[in-house]
């Protein structure tokens, strides 16, 4: 009798709302819309830029297939290169300063002081207002003509002539390194600072009777702890770091004489600037191996670190 | 705390703040006295004698003037508020259900589906730009605000589905489980249950992907063209700039009320702001 009852239901057709009973059939309902929009235009324009990097197209001229043509021509490119050392210069500079002065200053955030919720809200402007908007009155900052931090160091003595601070390369790369640090800091110091929030002070208190110095509790106490968040904190920058666009967009467009391009704007360059689509999704194509490197090691040692 | 003498404090506590304070804020500050700089006051080299850079006695509304008057400004402020409102509520629908989906169904895949989504949530923009300019081209959706609206999600849903999956995880199964014995279907414990319950964070993921709309520029340089259909960051980049002449007046006055709207939104919801981002770092 039950044997038949449950033959019979599967050979009607279930109606809808018992179909959404079953789980699976609900998940599957669920994550349609994401799975429809992820795979339109993440999974597909991906496997696109694969095929078009391999090929010679440009604006108005479809191209051929080509095979590792473009690659091997921008492995050749003196300014490709460059443009690979500066990214990891830029993203390695700027990692090391994010975090050291973010944690510096989400351990001055992390105690009781008068307004401390309105500094916190007002330390993470940088990190809200859109990074275009902000980096032009950083460039504007910066201008060789009219800067205000020429004025101030020219006022106290610093420096008797200017500083073209975009004109030179070397200076250049230091300027949108500055200008990323002040963008990446807020985010790392009020991350951080939650992350101090769940160390209990007992710990810290213990450690002090004990005896252990002010560094030494640091060292043994409070960044162990700290560590599973620091990674992911790293994770998430280093990417939006190694991939930027907007702040050398602006500051710079990657010259002087193309002394400060990243990935992206080189890619940007060549692809829509000059029209060599095919080049410039080889350029962008570039990153992705450095990417899966880093999402993979830096996801390896948070595993290791979340179960020591 | 085991506290020192009051100096102390002073020079390893307040000085330190009061620097860090300075610092990140004083750009903001440039941004605003550069706003109410008349010209003849803001084209004055760095070393000329009566250079008053930190001040102006003669405030003026020109730079925002020319901004309305000389520029689609209004128009890029509509766009842009336009965009950032349905590529959210788009990015809200899909992360919430895929959040729940992947936080508290049980289906074959759920744990690998939510590492898909991790990595995906790890894309950059930058990867995809060429190829994606094409596809929108393909589908006729160049220069239009519909080419971002439907591609802003690709980067807003990953980050509000694991928000809310960490949201979703939090509440208790019992909670259901009492709906679904007092006679719920699934659907129903879910939307009159589950859902109410993680408002908190449906706010905080809402919040945190307007800005990140509002800020998002690679995609709005790629795809819109014409004037009329840019977003602010695309619009102050492109039509205040005339080849090597920067109209700093304009730009600055552009940069700080293209900051506003952002920025009255994050005062709101500071502490949905900020809870939001911990707890995406928290995972």
């Amino acid at each position: 009798m039950a044997v038949t009852a449950v033959a019979g239901a599967e050979a009607r057709p279930i109606p809808r709302p018992r179909r959404l009973e079953d789980e699976r059939w609900l998940a599957l309902a669920l994550l349609m819309p994401t799975a429809i929009l992820l795979g339109l235009f993440i999974a597909y324009p991906f496997f696109e830029g694969v095929l078009l990097s391999l090929t010679s197209q440009r604006v108005g001229v479809p191209g051929e297939f080509v095979g590792l043509k473009n690659f091997v021509k921008i492995w050749n490119d003196s300014i490709f290169r460059t443009t690979v050392w500066n990214t990891f210069w830029y993203t390695g500079v700027t990692t090391v300063f994010k975090l050291a002065l973010g944690l510096w200053l989400a351990m001055l955030l992390n105690r009781h002081f008068k307004g401390k919720a309105l500094v916190r809200a007002f330390i993470l402007l940088p990190f809200i207002i859109p990074t275009v908007l902000s980096t032009f009155a950083w460039k504007w900052m910066f201008d060789p003509t009219f800067s205000v931090i020429n004025w101030t160091l020219y006022q106290l003595g610093f420096i008797t002539q200017r500083i073209n601070w975009l004109g030179d390369p070397d200076l250049a790369m230091t300027s949108i390194i500055i200008v990323n640090i002040w963008r990446g800091v807020p985010f790392f110091a009020i991350s951080l600072l939650a992350g101090l929030q769940t160390i209990s002070p007992e710990l810290n208190e213990a450690a002090a009777i004990d005896g252990a110095r002010p560094w030494n509790r640091f060292w043994y106490v409070t960044w162990p702890l700290l560590l599973p968040v620091t990674m992911v904190v790293m994770l998430f920058s280093v990417i939006q770091t190694f991939a930027d666009f907007q702040l050398v967009y602006v500051m710079t467009g990657g010259g002087p004489a193309n002394a400060t391009h990243l990935f992206a704007t080189y890619a940007y360059q060549l692809g829509i600037g000059t029209g060599l689509l095919s080049e410039g999704a080889a350029i962008s194509l570039a990153m992705f191996p450095f990417l899966f490197i880093i999402v993979v090691v830096q996801l390896l040692y948070i595993r290791r670190v979340e179960t020591r | 705390m085991i506290e020192g003498a009051l100096w102390r404090k002073w020079v390893f506590y307040n000085i330190p703040l009061i620097l860090f304070v300075f610092v990140l804020l004083f750009p903001f500050y440039w941004m605003i006295i550069t706003t109410f700089r008349p010209d003849g006051e803001l084209y004055k080299p760095w070393n000329a004698t009566s250079y008053q850079p930190f001040w102006t006695n003669n405030p003026t509304l020109e730079h925002i003037k020319y901004l309305f008057e000389e520029t689609s400004f209004a128009r890029w402020m509509f766009n842009t508020m336009f965009i950032a409102l349905a590529s959210t509520l788009i990015s809200l629908f899909c992360g919430v259900l895929a959040g729940y989906a992947l936080a508290r169904l049980n289906f074959p895949w759920a744990g690998s589906l939510g590492t898909v989504i991790f990595v995906t949530y790890l894309v950059p923009q930058t990867l995809l730009f060429i190829p994606l300019a094409q596809i929108i081209r393909n589908f006729e959706l160049g220069d239009t605000p519909w080419s971002l609206i439907l591609t802003y999600p690709t980067f807003l849903i990953p980050f509000c589905t694991w928000l809310m999956m960490g949201y979703f995880k939090a509440i208790p199964k019992e909670l259901e489980e009492c709906a679904r014995i007092d006679g719920a279907s699934r659907w129903k414990a879910m939307i009159y249950i589950i859902i109410p319950v993680a408002v908190p964070g449906i706010l905080s993921s809402g919040i945190i992907a307007f800005t990140l709309s509002w800020n998002e520029f690679i995609y709005a340089l790629v795809f819109l063209s014409s004037p009329d259909q840019k977003t602010v960051p695309v619009g102050v980049t492109s039509e205040l700039i005339r080849g090597d002449v920067f109209f700093w007046g304009p730009l600055m006055a552009g940069a700080l009320l293209g900051s506003i709207p952002v920025a009255i939104v994050y005062s709101f919801f500071v502490e949905h702001y900020v809870s939001g981002l911990t707890g995406s770092v928290k995972g």
